[in-house]
Order: C-alpha cells, then structure tokens, then sequence
C-alpha cells in the first residue's frame, strides 16, 4: 500500500468499512429471505439465488425502457422486486404447493429444477452478455470522506439495509400478519387448527421472500450489474450468512452479512485472492465456537433431509449377484457391441457410477446430504491436471495422486460438515463447493481459470478408447466394489447406527464425529479418484466440473436410480449420462433438464432401480 | 336432560381412521348435544386424541362422516373447521413459546377480519387472573398451569360453540385442577359444548353429562355419567 498521510489513511480505512456494509446490503436481502421462507414452509429454496438474479435483470430492462428521472429508477426497482414477488407466488401456488409433504430432498430438488430453467430463461431474455447496471439519477457522483472519495449509491446501499431490518422487525412483532408468521415458524399444525389458513400464510411469505431476493437483486445493479453467475454465487454466500448468523435469525443475517462484507472489504488489502478463503475461515471459527450460528436457537429442530433414507441395505441375493455377473460380462463385451463413441459414453458413465456411488456412501448409510459433492469429483480432475501440466507427472502417478489430495480437502471440509446435520450440512457442503469453484474460476494465473487447462491425455498404451475403456472400467469397479466393502463392514454398521439414532450411539461410547468424518474423507476420496481418471478421458478440464449443477448431476443420478439401493446410483448414472447425451447438444438444455427434475419428483419418486425393486424384488430373493 | 335429535351439534359416523397402515379407528360414531359435556374415557392408547384430531381434520380419516351444526365437515381442513365454531384445545398444550401471551391470544382470534367476537383478550384476562399479570411475558416462561390456561383462552379467541379438549387435567396440581374445574363450568353455563379426553375420573365426574368409552378404536360404553357403570369402568379404562 502506498505510504499516505495518517488523516488520509484513516479515511482510506473508514471508506473500505463503508464499502464493506454497502455490500453487506443485497447480501442481507437475500439471506433474510431465504430464513424467512425457511422458518414457515420449512424449505431451503435454492431458486432464491435465482429470483436475485432475476431481480436485476428485470430492473435493468424496467430501468432501460423508462423515461428517465429519480423517481423512474426507484420505480422501475420497486417494479422488479414486486415481479420477482409474484414469480414466487406462480412458483408456490404451481409447484411447490403440491410437494410439501414429500422428503425435504425432493423440494430441494425440485427448487434446483428451478434454478435451471431460470439459467437458461435468462439466458434465453436477457443475452449472455455481463450487463453493466445504470446509475441512479442524482446518486452517481462521489462523496468525500477525509479526503477518500466514496460513490453516493454506497450510502443508499448502507441505509437500505437496517430500514429493511427495522422494517422486518416491524412486521414479525407489530401486526397480525407478523404474530401469525412466527406462530407458523413454531408450530404450522397448532396454528391451522387455531383458524389461520396455512397456504394463504405460505403464499404471502414466499412472496415477502421472493420481494426481498428480487429487491437485493435490483438495489446492487448500479454496483454489480448483472450476470448469468450471479445466481449461485450469491445463495452460497447466502447459506455461509445463514449458516454463520444462524438459521431463522434475521438480525443474525445482518450482523453475518456485514460481518462477510467487512471481510471481504478489508481482506482484499491484505491479499486480493484472499476472500473467499476468509470466508470459509469465519465459518470455520463460528461453527466450532456456535455450532448453531451466531444468533441462532440452540436446537434447529429440522433434520429432514438426513431423514431420506432409512432403508437398511442388505448384501444382494445370489440371484442378484448372478445378474450382476452377467451385467459385468456384457459391460467387457461391450468394445466389441459398440463404436468409439459408444466407447467414450461407457467410460463416462462408468466413472459418473463411481463418483455417484461415493455421494451415495455418504448420503445413505451416512445420512449426510452432499450438495458439493462435485467439488471433489473436479477437485481430482484438477490435481491430476495441475500435476500433470506443472510437473509432467506420467498418467499412471497422476491417477494416484488425485484422490490423496482431493481426500486431503474432504478431510478439512469434511471436519466442519460433520458438525452440522440435515439441511444445514447441506448448504454447508454447497457452500464449500461454491468456494472451491470459485477459487479454480478465479485463479486464473494457475489454473487457466474460465479457459481451462488443455492437453491432459493418457500414456501412450492407454491412449487407444478400448483400452482406456476397460482401464477406467476395472478402476471403477474396484472403487464401488471397495466402497460396497466398507458398507457392509463393521464401520458401515455403525455409520448406519449413527445415522439413525445418534443419541443412543453416542451413549454408547462411539465417536460419532470421527466416523461421520472419516466417511466423508472417503467419499471424497473416492469422487477424486473419479475426477482423476475423468480428466484423463477428455483430454482437458474446465471449471465447469466442480461447479454447483455438477454436484446435483451426481444428486440427481441417485434420486433417478432410487435411493433404496445400491444399485440405483450405477442405474442412474447409466440413465442420466445417456439422457444428458442426447439433450446437451439442444440449445437451452439446461430449461429441458430443470423440468425433467421436478417431474421426477412429482412423478416418479422411487427412482428406476427403486420401482425395479419394489415390482421385481421378489423374484430375485432367495 | 332429553335432547332432540335436531339438537346435536356434533355427529360422527363410522369412522375408520389409520396411521400409515395401522387402523386405529374402527367404525367409530359419537355424537354431541348442543350445550352438553361429553367425556371420552379410555386406557393410554386407546385412541382419544386420534378421535378428536380426526374430528378437528388434523388427521384425515379414511372413511366415516363428520357433521358439524348440521354441516359436513369430514373434508374440511382444521383452520375450516375452526371457523364454523370448532375449537380445539391440544393435549400437549403446544402454546407458541416465542410469543407473549397476548400475542398467543391474537393468533386464535377468529373471525380475523371482523375485529373481536364475545371473547377478548380483557374478558379471557379477567377470566384468567394469572395470564392477566404475564400478559407480556413469553409464553415459554409460563408454568404448566398458566400455559394449560393460555391454550384454553387462545381457542376461546375464536368463539367456538363446541370444545375439543385433550386431557385438560394431565399434569396439573391439584388446586389448578380446581380453577380448571371452575372454569369449564363457567362455559358451560355460557352454552357452550364440550367435548372432552380424559382419565381423571373424577374430574370427569363433577363436569360432564356424558360418557362414553373408548376401547381398542370403539365406542363400547356410553351413558350419563351419574350411571356410569363401575364394571365397564374397571373392564375397559383399569390398567
Ligand atoms: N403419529 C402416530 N403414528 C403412529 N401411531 C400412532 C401415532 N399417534 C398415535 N399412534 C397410536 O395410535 C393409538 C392411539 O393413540 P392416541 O394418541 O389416540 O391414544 P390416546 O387414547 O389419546 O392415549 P393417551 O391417553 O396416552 O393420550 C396408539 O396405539 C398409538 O400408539
Ligand atoms: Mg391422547
């Protein structure tokens, strides 16, 4: 930093904690939302990154088609944050309404279904073009604080935030409306029965939420801009601010919003890259000293999504190990069935089975739902890339070294997530995928950031797709074969115990944490092993690979091979990487697959391997 | 008391109710004079509370009829229900803790958009004395007692014509059970209806008009209290 007077440097210091709040603002908006929805409806809307986006877009198109003047940009604002308020009303009455009794997983998958096809509409309205907002009339000059200028809309910004919160306050604890909402938070049924109209309540929150996402959407736009990125970004700060201010807490999402800016301010002057690592450190520290947040209640009574599974696994039949017997034989057959391009799908599916079957490690037995689970699949993409660019290591080393690395990272990440259960370790887990994507996509000096790193190819005895086909097959057979071990050992037992009575596993003297830990390490090990070979077969890695829709990818390939089994991670992975296949070369295939989710989930709950089982069962029993 | 037939309030027929795959209801049917208290004895398990939660909507019964006032309500959700005149007071009294009491009370207020029927917070506060000293205080710092009386006052905000009330006595000191005692006299000489789970025999005895046992999802004995059989007593409610 340039040396500068002592006056001026305190300017400087009081101009970033200015900035830093500005920032806090849409993040807060967003956060708060997302809290609130989750109080009443008892959902984690992952589309709220999306009503965001969506919210500044609008703005600028609203803004843009105005006359201009003051008093048609904060219209035109206002305008798009009560549009993006009844997007969710559509949104509610159509969609989710129908899914309240499902599995939490189910909604939260259906609301990623949501993000999707909000991605491409986008995309499709509004170009693919970063857009530049306008500025506010009146507000674009700068105000001079000792000497540091500060832009004007930065005080808008400030002051927006703590009205929103007063006025948030205001409405929980001073009308009718507010009583009946934080009735609903505690107790949906007892309010029902007391006379309040459950869906009406439900409706108008997810409006009130949807407003506040769309409004933080809108009031940034001079500041950000908008962009297809904004969506993801913004609901895995989100989640670090919920997860950091405490579930529910409103004033904890502002005090854990500013907290983040302040951090980000005032991080980027010690070390530009450092942000997001400072991020994951606050987590790191709040987490271990207040496991429920900094504001939150003791005890969050929601642990639904590690509820999705309860089934108790058994070993197949040896009918069953005969058909897969035979399964195996055509799987090594099959160079001989189809062509080269048959041959690469294959290998694909094959190793999409393994990292799948590693998320579904965790997530079944364990009872621990993944949503970054990508981030260790292209985490090991990426070791085996940056080990092969920077130090030429042959293939054979490389497919090693990735999954010790990646199960380096899932030990520290999985040391925090195992702390939280249910929902919350969901979002934690995206959280943490969204920083590892970030830091790939933005450290673009060492990791070719959007541009990826190119030329990754096999040793030359490999480099024939037969070969490499089967080499990827025996690898990844002896993955799931080694995973499929570890669930039917003594420690997949006691995974299983810890899932579903954690109390009495803890009475009994077993380390809970460790053993949910070490699954989790596994796991990631495993998916890294994936991502190693992974990159191997394409010949080039991109950021892509460890990013959000990549982990519901793998999220999705379980659900559509049915969570009750063993086998349905393998079927859907089969299903979807042909599926996939044959959408991705449509334009806006991203729309096609996010209504494919939600018809999955309102349609065909079991999965394939799932309604196999259920009809065809029996005839396989011994 | 003779009661006519167009005098009752409340009318249940064969009602078969299940949870998941187990039935717990067996063609049960029930039925309520206008202004009478009715009883529903029965053993821990027998099936009381699904019986009222089924009547209230909060469980939906597979089959069976449910009349209220003369009108079908086996369909209806509970906020419905409640607005034609049910109230529903519930055995773990599930008062909303991070409320005040007055608070508590705005939330049973019913018809919301018509301001206060012949309940309101000052009537319900003279007529609970202990809740009119907290009426700030967040519920979740009210004794047992105090928080057995809010979630009677909170169902009374919406003016209800019949009572469902789920093992008022469970859990009370004996000089609260007697306030209690007072006060379900009290709306009944309003005309109110009740209709009441309970094992305090003698509680049962001194408020209601009517009996009636529940026995493995059934009603197998029902009759005026004052003739309450002993046998059948000691036959189906005795441990
Ligand atoms: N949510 C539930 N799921 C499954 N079974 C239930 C559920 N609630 C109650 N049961 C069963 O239904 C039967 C009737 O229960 P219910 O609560 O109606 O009895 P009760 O007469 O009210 O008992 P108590 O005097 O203990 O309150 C019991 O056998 C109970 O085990
Ligand atoms: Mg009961």
């Amino acid at each position: 930093m340039p040396k500068l007077e002592k006056g001026i440097l305190l300017g400087f210091y009081f101009v970033q904690f200015l900035t830093g709040l500005s920032d806090a603002s849409a993040l807060f908006l967003v956060a708060c939302g997302l809290s609130l929805i989750f109080g009443v409806l008892r959902i984690v809307n992952l589309a709220h990154g999306s009503f965001y986006m969506v919210g500044a877009y609008l703005a600028y198109y609203l803004i843009a088609n105005f006359p201009q003047g003051a008093f048609f940009f904060w219209a035109g604002i206002l305008l798009a944050a009560l549009t993006v308020g009844t997007i969710g009303i559509v949104i509610e009455t159509l969609l989710l309404r129908r899914l309240y009794y499902a599995p939490e997983l189910f909604i939260l998958f259906a609301t990623f279904g949501i993000v999707l096809i909000f991605q491409d509409l986008s995309r499709w309205f509004f170009g693919a073009e970063d857009i530049l907002g306008q500025q506010a009339p009146g507000l674009a000059g700068s105000i001079d604080i000792m000497g540091v200028l500060l832009p004007q809309y930065d005080v808008v910004l400030i002051v927006i935030a703590p009205l929103i919160l007063v006025g948030l306050w205001f409405f929980l604890y001073r009308t009718r409306w507010g009583i009946l909402v934080r009735a609903a938070t505690e107790d949906r049924e007892m309010s029902d029965a007391l006379g309040v109209n459950q869906s009406r309540l439900f409706t108008g929150v997810f409006f009130l939420g949807s407003c506040l996402a769309g409004l933080g959407g809108a009031i940034q736009l001079p500041k950000g801009g908008a962009n297809l990125l904004m969506d993801l970004n913004i609901i895995a700060a989100a989640f670090v601010v919920v997860v950091v201010g405490g579930m529910g807490s409103i004033p904890g999402a502002y005090l854990a919003a500013v907290i983040i800016g302040e951090l980000s301010a005032f991080g980027v002057l010690i070390f530009p890259q450092s942000t997001l690592v400072l991020m994951f450190l606050l987590m790191a520290v709040v987490l271990v000293m207040r496991p429920h947040g900094l504001l939150g209640n003791a005890e969050p009574e929601v642990q639904g999504a590690a509820k999705m599974s309860t089934a108790t696994l058994k070993p197949a039949s040896k009918k069953l190990k005969l058909l897969g017997l035979a399964l195996l034989i055509l799987l090594f057959m099959m160079p001989v069935f189809v062509g080269s391009f048959g041959l690469v799908l294959m290998t694909e599916i094959a190793l999409f089975a393994l990292a799948s079957m590693s998320l579904y490690f965790i997530m079944g037995p364990g009872g621990m739902v993944s949503f970054g689970h990508a981030a260790f699949f292209g985490g090991g993409a990426y070791a085996a890339a940056l080990t092969v660019h920077y130090m030429q290591t042959p293939m054979e080393l490389a497919i090693l070294l990735a999954p010790l690395l990646v199960g380096l990272v899932a030990l520290i990440i999985g040391w925090f997530c195992v702390r939280l259960s249910g929902v919350y370790l969901a979002m934690l887990t995206l959280a943490c995928a969204q920083i590892c994507w970030s830091i790939v996509f933005q450290w673009g000096k060492f990791t070719g950031g959007d541009d990826g790193i190119l030329g990754i190819w096999p040793s030359a005895w490999a480099s024939d797709k037969t070969v490499f086909y089967y080499l990827t097959l025996i690898l990844c057979i002896g993955g799931i074969m080694a995973l499929r071990h570890f669930i039917f050992a003594p420690f997949g037992y006691t995974l299983r115990a810890c899932r579903d009575s954690s109390l009495r596993v803890d009475s009994i003297g077993i380390n809970r944490h460790r053993h949910q830990w070490f699954a989790f390490t596994l796991a990631g090990t495993f998916a890294g092993f994936a991502g190693g070979i992974y990159v191997f077969s394409k010949g080039n890695v991109f950021p892509d690979v460890m990013a959000i829709p990549r982990s519901f990818d793998f999220l999705f390939m379980i659900l559509l091979g049915g969570i009750e089994t063993l086998f349905g991670p393998i079927a859907g992975s089969a299903a979807f990487t042909w599926l996939h296949d044959q959408i991705a070369r449509i334009d806006y295939w991203q729309l096609i697959l996010g209504c494919i989710f939600i018809l999955l989930v309102i349609a065909f709950p079991d999965g394939i391997a799932g309604s196999i089982h259920t009809r065809l069962g029996r005839y396989f029993e011994d | 008391m003779e009661h006519n037939i167009q005098d009752i309030i409340l009318n249940v027929e064969s009602l078969n109710t299940y949870y998941g795959k187990a039935q717990i209801l067996f063609d049960l049917a029930l039925h309520v004079y206008c202004g009478e208290v009715v009883v529903l004895l029965g053993r821990n398990g027998a099936g009381k509370t699904t019986v009222l939660k089924s009547i209230m909507g909060m469980i939906s019964s597979k089959s069976g009829r449910v009349f209220f006032k003369g009108k079908s309500i086996d369909k209806l959700p509970p906020y419905k229900c409640c607005a034609l005149g049910l109230g529903y007071v519930p055995q773990d009294r599930r008062i909303f803790k991070g409320l005040t009491v007055l608070e508590n009370l705005e939330v049973g207020r019913q018809p919301p958009s018509e301001g206060y029927g012949e309940w309101t917070p000052a009537r319900l506060l003279e007529l609970f004395p202990n809740l009119a000293e907290r009426r700030n205080h967040l519920a979740g710092m009210l004794s047992g007692g105090e928080q057995q009386m809010l979630t009677i006052a909170r169902t009374l905000m919406g003016n209800p014509e019949l009572i469902i009330l789920d093992e008022p006595t469970e859990g009370l000191a004996p000089v609260i059970v007697n306030h209690l005692l007072t006060t379900i006299q009290r709306l009944k000489s309003e005309g109110i209806s009740i209709l009441m789970a309970e094992q305090n025999l003698n509680f049962a005895r001194s408020i209601s008009d009517r009996a009636c046992i529940v026995y493995q999802g059934q009603i197998r004995y029902q009759s005026p209290i004052a003739e309450l059989s002993q046998a059948a007593y000691e036959k189906y409610c005795a441990l």
